[in-house]
């Protein structure tokens, strides 16, 4: 499926292990940002909108460089006041936990993006504004224009989490490889 | 006197810094572009495959317009190989910085390194201890560096095993994947230091991911293949190829020591060295 921000109700027909590409603005936001956003307000209008954990190597003001994924993991804790918001996507690497995935229940997703890919995805962006910029350039809020970034559903608005399946049958396996094991130390 | 007679050596050290620095961070090495043609071989999952097609897509574009691989352009850590001619001078040290800071320039890169409490930005990429400068005597003056992103080496552990618990490196080495998952962007290399002492290990695992990942042996093999066992896959959303390569160094411990550090890198393990001449100079 192809997505464009605004995002609306089609994002909950989605589900975890889908393809699709994302269009329009998406806000790239951190640790930082988040914690800035909590205490000062959401700098964009949050309703449908999708936020990139993401910082970005940004030239003069107006060119994206590189822009890959930033662990998403890290905001675990700080993502439910922009679903409570209005936001629809979170866009990131390597998952989130339970508490984002009851949180994104009935309204969001979070999407995928192949970590690292800094090339690929600054060849379709493209700088529209910035806030926080104090913040520093990686932790800034960047306003961009995607343009088909290629992504996969991870955790979808039914509970379906792409990321936790695939971490239960890689414990299990891993009790079977190693379950002789009895020493301390470990 | 000395410092006249190598200023030249010092410009060129330096200059060998921010060179390998701009190949390690826009290209990555033929064995490591190698090896992820060879996963995309192996995985059928179309989700799997995805990730590697973006992989490999990202680093055509890279390297078409001479950009960053990965936004996380790392904080550098290099290798020194010095002859005998060549002494290990703060001046050495300062050159190879001065490097740091024309990449951070020119490449460019992201500032990465900040002060570990107040977590204030130097903005160039250099500060106490950064770059991390290991120094090896050769036969010649070499720059190796190896750009380390967060994601990857955060996921990295060390254990102070038993010496009777040498068949539990495998499950260390397996158990670190696990509890990494999709968070240092697999499929990984991992280095694996096994020996020395507590600090030791450790450096021996990060020298390890130096180390061509063309060939494993045996044992090399079969920690890989307990890794891939796991099914974490590309981006650890599930496939055959978690770990590239695994890739081991020793050094002999302490009779009661059983150190094993594993040292997680990315599919993006950038490295490269640059010669430097020195009989010119000295």
């Amino acid at each position: 499926m192809d997505l464009t921000t605004p995002l609306g109700d089609e994002v909950l027909d989605l589900r975890a292990g889908d393809a699709v590409t994302l269009s329009g603005t998406v806000y790239t936001a951190r640790d930082e940002a988040h914690l800035r956003m909590m205490e000062e307000g959401i700098p964009f209008d949050p309703v449908g909108a999708a936020v990139y954990h993401c910082g970005p190597v940004i030239r003069d003001r107006k060119e994206v460089v590189a822009a890959g994924p930033t662990t998403s993991a890290r905001m675990n804790a700080l993502s439910g006041f922009l679903l409570d918001a209005g936001v629809r996507a979170l866009v990131g690497k390597g998952g989130m936990d339970e508490r984002v995935r009851d949180e994104l229940r009935g309204r969001g997703v979070y999407l995928a993006f192949t970590g690292g890919c800094a090339a690929l995805a600054a060849a379709r962006m493209q700088v529209k504004g910035v806030s926080f910029e104090d913040l520093g350039m990686a932790e800034a809020v960047w306003e961009i224009e995607l343009d088909h970034l290629p992504l996969i559903v991870g955790i979808d608005a039914h509970g379906g989490d792409l990321f936790e399946a695939v971490r239960q049958k890689a414990k299990l396996q891993f009790d079977q490889q190693f379950n002789s094991y009895k020493g301390p130390g470990l | 006197m000395m410092e006249s007679a190598s200023s030249g050596l010092l410009e060129a050290v330096a200059a060998a810094t921010a060179s390998a620095l701009h190949e390690a961070e826009t290209s990555l090495p033929a064995d490591v572009n190698a090896a992820i043609g060879r996963a995309l071989e192996r995985e059928q999952d179309p989700t799997a495959r995805a990730q590697l097609e973006n992989i490999r897509e990202n680093i055509r574009y890279a390297g078409e317009r001479g950009l960053p691989l990965c936004q996380d352009t790392g904080v550098p850590v290099v290798y020194l190989t010095l002859p005998p001619s060549v002494p290990a001078t703060a001046d050495l040290y300062e050159a190879v910085a001065e490097g740091v800071r024309r990449a951070t320039a020119e490449v460019p890169l992201r500032p990465n390194v900040v002060d570990p409490l107040t977590r204030e930005n130097t903005k160039d990429n250099t500060g106490g201890g950064m770059p991390t400068i290991h120094v090896r005597p050769g036969e010649e003056l070499t720059v190796t560096v190896l750009p380390k992103g967060a994601g990857a080496e955060n996921c990295s552990r060390i254990a102070m095993l038993l010496p009777s618990q040498k068949g539990e490196i495998a499950r260390f080495v397996a158990e670190t994947m696990l509890l990494a998952g999709g968070k240092p962007c697999p499929p990984v290399v991992l280095g694996v230091g096994i020996g020395a002492t507590f600090d030791g290990a450790a450096a021996l695992a990060k020298e390890a991911l130096l180390l061509s990942i063309d060939e494993m042996d045996p044992f090399e093999q079969d920690l890989c293949d307990a890794v891939n066992a796991l099914g974490i896959g590309p981006m650890g959303l599930g496939g055959a190829v978690t770990a590239l390569a695994v890739k081991v160094k020793r050094g002999h411990c302490h009779t009661a020591s059983l150190p094993v550090a594993v040292n997680v890198q990315c599919w993006a393990s950038r490295r490269a060295t640059r010669k430097v001449e020195v009989e010119q100079w000295t």
